[in-house]
């Protein structure tokens, strides 16, 4: 289980934060229909960091930003969205 | 009476299938039925072959057993890792009708005939044939039974932080753990075993002065007297991100009654990990090496040492290294006759050597080719000694065939491997998180080398490095085994090899190599060796199959912890539950909530007293308690913007004082929620949804606001909890409330403030059931005088409580969709009618995802219909809608009701471009529930077409 460093709460367990999704795959409103959709189902896996969305549902209830890598799992950094 | 380092002079009594035996307080279940000269305990999975006690841990592959009887029993339990209490019944498993005389013991002869991958090349055909082939191979190959009994025992689940978390309480462990806790850090000492020790329990040394178990004790108090904390009888059971261990710890034995827990399962956030896991001992590898009789090294160092229980009487000892001579020293010293050492090195030297060659027979170049047996008992080896074949009459064989380090958790933490060619070993490499490796567990065996600080006497001396046995290559025809527990042989390895499975990943699953209870703890190594040599690669080149958690199985009741029962989820009651039970409701769990499903009369079935209920509405008027379903208000000068982002249907033009329905899409399209907008003020909106998705929405309308629109200037305030709300519904609902209110009620779809009961209440005019209806909603510490009195003015009217079910009878019959029924997540507004109450503009959360083209093919999507029944019968819901019984689904049913004003069935259902079908007649087809209906297809209304009702 990930300890995920809280920027309002300090290091917590991540069974309190809900993943959402990675940023790249962010539809925002404005966004053209062909745009959106392969940010929905065609996104790229890459071995790398990844940079995530989540909130800390059960804590604070912030949105972070999460960079996180994609193999070892290791967080970058952590910042409210 | 015996003794040794683990055990005391108490005699516990016990039982193992049906007859009832002593052994010391302290023995295992191993220890003890050795002791009593037991050694047939178990028939193997597949061949059904006699199998003793191989191990002295829980690397035990074959010796499984049923401890414990009736709820308490447990299956699957390793002899040799279950200590002895008093009335300990242990049973064998998969034989019958006994042990001696197990029926299924046919498969070993007709072991020719299924081979590895024999499930695979044999049953084939459909799936319900598979089915039937199920129930036989289920039968013929197993462990033991689960008991069919509610698990009595009780579960706990801890949660503890340590700066240096110690794995192992061997010499190495115990070490590293009074020596961090010296240095004032926060330790952890674990170790699966109840006694701490690990090795020292079983070899012949003093440290300091102090037999080595003495030793270990001594540690152990000085840990705990310096504030470290020592848990035994509990096992690491895996090694997950950010340092982050799992252990279960037992406080009971398996199938021992007690008070209290059970089972512990912690969670340990650690600083650093210190793996001092030591390693497991390796079988070699020859024909009939799973007789009851033949066992490793270690394991008989550890009966004889620890338990002073010796499997035999004349031994030969059968090694590839230097640290199974102990053995021979520790039997002999309890007058077993040590007929040989079997060494399979050409020219082994070293003080070890030199003293075991002063006093038994010591064969070089030899090893073991054939044991065999006489009734269940081991009998006699043959083996090669140098060029030449030799008997041996004996009855037991402790072999050796290197050693493993046990690396589950390094691996599961990340850490790279090394292959270490001398030891035929992997070695922990380099770790990925906060963690080291220390002691067996990285190779290192020499006391001396690790407490360099103390003073160690070892009469015998470190001897070299385990290295690993020869490889088998069916020097003598029979069956020699690499996985006891899953019967994998060196032929099946082969065979693997010959048919293709080549990958070690893919043998495994061929041959089943590995995949016990055991997880291959003692083969797996021995089984790489033989296929790197039927590949001529060499062994790290082969690859090795992941390390999964958890190392040693976790009874399930662990996992739940006091998660159970009434405890398994969080139960909400309503703010009015007790007034609902005063007026006889029937619960129904309705998402976290209980909500009344019903109020029935003395005597009256569910199924009627819904029905009554839901034409009393339509008839005169009724109360419904509707205070699970969500609220949130909206309110901020960007509010607009936010509700224009969730919602999907217009909300700009709604004039404040005003509501009107709407949806929520996700971003692909389809509709995640339902409910309807207010406007309170110009920048101020109360939006409700459905009750089940109130989370989910919550969550959305944060993250819309937060992540999409850059946190506009509009606050989100969940009023779920706050408000409670009661829908009054009927043709007399007007007349009735504005009795309460003394003030004329709101038009449809209008909502106003008033005063009832005394209290400060909003209406909405909103109709859920088609009939004229309001919600008033009140603050929830408030609600109860407001519901009283909307039950006595109901009542006065002729009308009374109604609940969920009725609630439902009423809006199938107007079509209306409930979220998780008809809206399921894979139907899109379009689908359920709602295509022309889209903002035709987007700018909604799934605008994008309504213009995926697959979506505009009305052939291929299942469209909302209503369904009624041509025939009494009711309509099963989620029954498949079929042209004819046993043809392909067109479709199915999603909810199913009576029909409130009318008689007959009727029901919701989704049907592949079934707005196109009305007039055609399918048949509802459930076999599940032996259920066939003939339903016409029509528009998904049944009552009211023009809405007349419930208008002004």
């Amino acid at each position: 289980m990930l300890l995920i460093p809280c920027p309002h709460c300090g290091p917590r367990n991540q069974e309190e934060f809900a993943y959402e999704r990675t940023l790249d795959s962010v539809v925002r409103l404005d966004d053209a229909p062909d745009v959106a959709l392969s940010a929905l189902y065609t996104r790229a896996n890459l071995r790398g960091d990844d940079h995530e969305i989540w909130t800390h549902a059960q804590g604070c209830g912030q949105w972070l930003r999460l960079t996180r890598h994609r193999m070892t799992h290791a967080i970058h950094s952590v910042e409210p969205l | 009476m015996r003794s040794g380092s683990g055990i005391t002079a108490e005699s516990v009594a016990f039982s193992f299938d049906g007859t009832t035996y002593h052994g010391q307080r302290g023995d295992t279940l191993a220890a003890a039925l050795i002791a009593n000269g037991v050694q047939l305990v178990a028939r193997s999975f597949k061949l059904h072959r006699p199998r003793g006690i191989m191990a002295a841990g829980v690397e035990e592959a074959s010796a499984l057993v049923t401890v414990g009887s009736g709820a308490h029993g447990e299956p699957n339990v390793r002899a040799s890792d279950v200590y002895l209490y008093p009335g300990l019944v242990a049973r064998s498993q998969n034989a019958w009708p006994s042990l001696r005389r197990d029926i299924g013991a046919v498969n070993s002869l007709a072991a020719a005939l299924i081979p590895a991958g024999f499930y695979y090349k044999t049953f084939f055909g459909p799936p319900s044939r598979w089915m039937l082939y199920e129930r036989f191979i289920r039968r013929a190959a197993g462990l033991g039974q689960p008991p069919r009994l509610p698990d009595p025992d009780h579960y706990g689940h801890r949660s503890a932080f340590c700066d240096v978390l110690v794995v192992g309480a061997g010499p190495a462990g115990l070490n590293a753990a009074l020596a961090a806790t010296l240095a004032g850090k926060r330790v952890i000492l674990i170790e699966q075993d109840v006694l701490p020790g690990g090795t020292l329990l079983r070899e012949d040394v003093t440290i300091n002065g102090a037999p080595g178990a003495h030793w270990a004790q001594y540690v152990v108090a000085r840990i705990l007297e310096a504030g470290g904390r020592v848990l035994t009888r509990t096992t690491a059971t895996g090694y997950w991100d950010d340092n982050f261990v799992t252990a279960v710890e037992r406080r009971v034995e398996p199938g021992q009654p007690g008070t209290g827990e059970a089972q512990v399962s912690w969670r340990l956030r650690c600083g650093e990990v210190v793996l001092a896991t030591g390693a497991i001992e390796r079988p070699l590898v020859f024909v009939n090496n799973d007789l009851p009789g033949v066992m490793l090294a270690g394991a008989v160092r550890e009966l004889a040492l620890r338990h002073g229980v010796v499997p035999g009487r004349r031994a030969v000892i059968a090694t590839s290294h230097d640290e199974a001579y102990r053995t021979a020293f520790a039997l002999a010293a309890l007058g077993v006759d040590i007929v040989a050492i079997l060494d399979s090195r050409a020219d082994p030297a070293g003080p070890v050597i030199a003293v075991a060659r002063a006093r038994f027979t010591v064969l070089t170049d030899a090893r073991p080719l054939r044991a065999w047996r006489r009734g269940m008992a081991m009998a006699g080896l043959e083996a090669q000694v140098g060029g030449t074949r030799q008997s041996f009459a004996i009855d037991c064989l402790a072999m050796s065939g290197g050693s493993s380090p046990v690396l589950h958790l390094h691996r599961q933490a990340g850490g790279a491997l090394e292959f270490d060619a001398a030891r035929g070993a992997f070695l922990p490499g380099a770790g990925r998180q906060r963690h080291s490796t220390l002691g067996a567990a990285a190779g290192v065996h020499d006391l001396a080398a690790l407490l360099p600080d103390a003073t160690v006497v070892d009469p015998l001396g470190a001897g070299t490095p385990p290295a690993p046995g020869p490889v088998w290559r069916d020097e003598a025809p029979g069956k020699a085994f690499v996985d006891f527990q899953n019967d994998v042989t060196t032929a099946d390895l082969a065979l693997a090899q010959r048919e293709g499975y080549v990958s070690v990943e893919h043998t495994k699953r061929y041959t089943t190599l590995g995949m016990g209870t055991d997880q291959g703890k003692t083969g797996a190594m021995v089984a790489l060796a033989q296929i790197a040599d039927l590949r001529a690669l060499p062994l790290p080149d082969t690859g090795l199959t992941t390390f999964r958690a958890p190392y040693t199985p976790v009874t399930l009741g662990a996992f739940a912890g006091p998660m159970r029962g009434d405890h398994a989820a969080p139960l909400r009651r309503l703010a009015l539950a007790n007034a609902h039970d005063a007026l006889g409701a029937l619960w129904v769990p309705a998402g976290a909530w209980m909500r009344p499903r019903a109020y029935p009369h003395q005597g009256e079935s569910l199924g009627v007293a819904s029905l009554r209920e839901a034409r009393m509405v339509r008839a005169n008027v009724g109360v419904v308690d509707v205070s699970s379903l969500a609220k949130f208000e909206i309110a901020g000068p960007d509010a607009l913007t936010l509700v224009a982002a969730v919602c999907a249907t217009p909300v700009a033009k709604l004039a404040v004082g005003r509501g009107r329905y709407t949806v929520m899409l996700r971003e692909d399209g389809m509709v995640m929620d339902d409910g309807t907008l207010w406007r309170l003020e110009e920048t101020r909106w109360l939006l409700t949804s459905s009750t089940g998705g109130a989370a989910r929405m919550a969550r959305h309308l944060t993250y819309v606001a937060d992540v999409l629109l850059g946190h506009p200037r509009a606050a989100v305030v969940d009023l779920g909890e706050h408000w409670a709300g009661l829908a009054l519904a009927g043709p007399a609902a007007a007349h009735v409330l504005a009795g309460l209110t003394g003030a004329p009620v709101p038009a449809h779809m209008g909502l106003d403030a008033a005063h009832l009961a005394g209290v400060p209440v909003r209406i909405l005019a909103a109709s859920y059931s088609g009939e004229r209806a309001f919600e008033v909603h009140v603050r929830r510490d408030q609600a109860a005088p407001v519901f009283a009195a909307l039950v006595e003015a109901a009542r006065a009217a002729g009308g009374g409580v109604y609940g969920l079910d009725a609630m439902d009878h009423l809006r199938v019959e107007k079509g209306h969709v409930v979220i998780g029924a008809e809206a399921d997540g894979r139907t899109t507004p379009a689908d359920l009618g709602m295509a022309g109450m889209l903002r035709k503009t987007g700018g909604y959360v799934g605008w994008q995802g309504l213009t995926r083209p697959a979506l505009a093919d009305a052939a291929t999507r299942r469209q909302l219909v209503g369904l009624t029944a041509l025939d009494a019968g009711a309509i099963a819901e989620g029954a498949m809608l079929v042209a004819r019984e046993g043809a392909e689904p067109v479709g199915h049913v999603t909810t199913a009701a009576p029909r409130v004003a009318g008689e007959g069935a009727i029901a919701l259902g989704l049907l592949l471009n079934g707005a196109a079908r009305h007039g055609d007649r399918l048949l509802a087809w459930s076999p599940t529930r032996h259920s066939t209906v003939p339903v016409e297809v029509g528009p998904p209304l049944f009552f009211d077409p023009e809405g007349a009702r419930y208008r002004d």
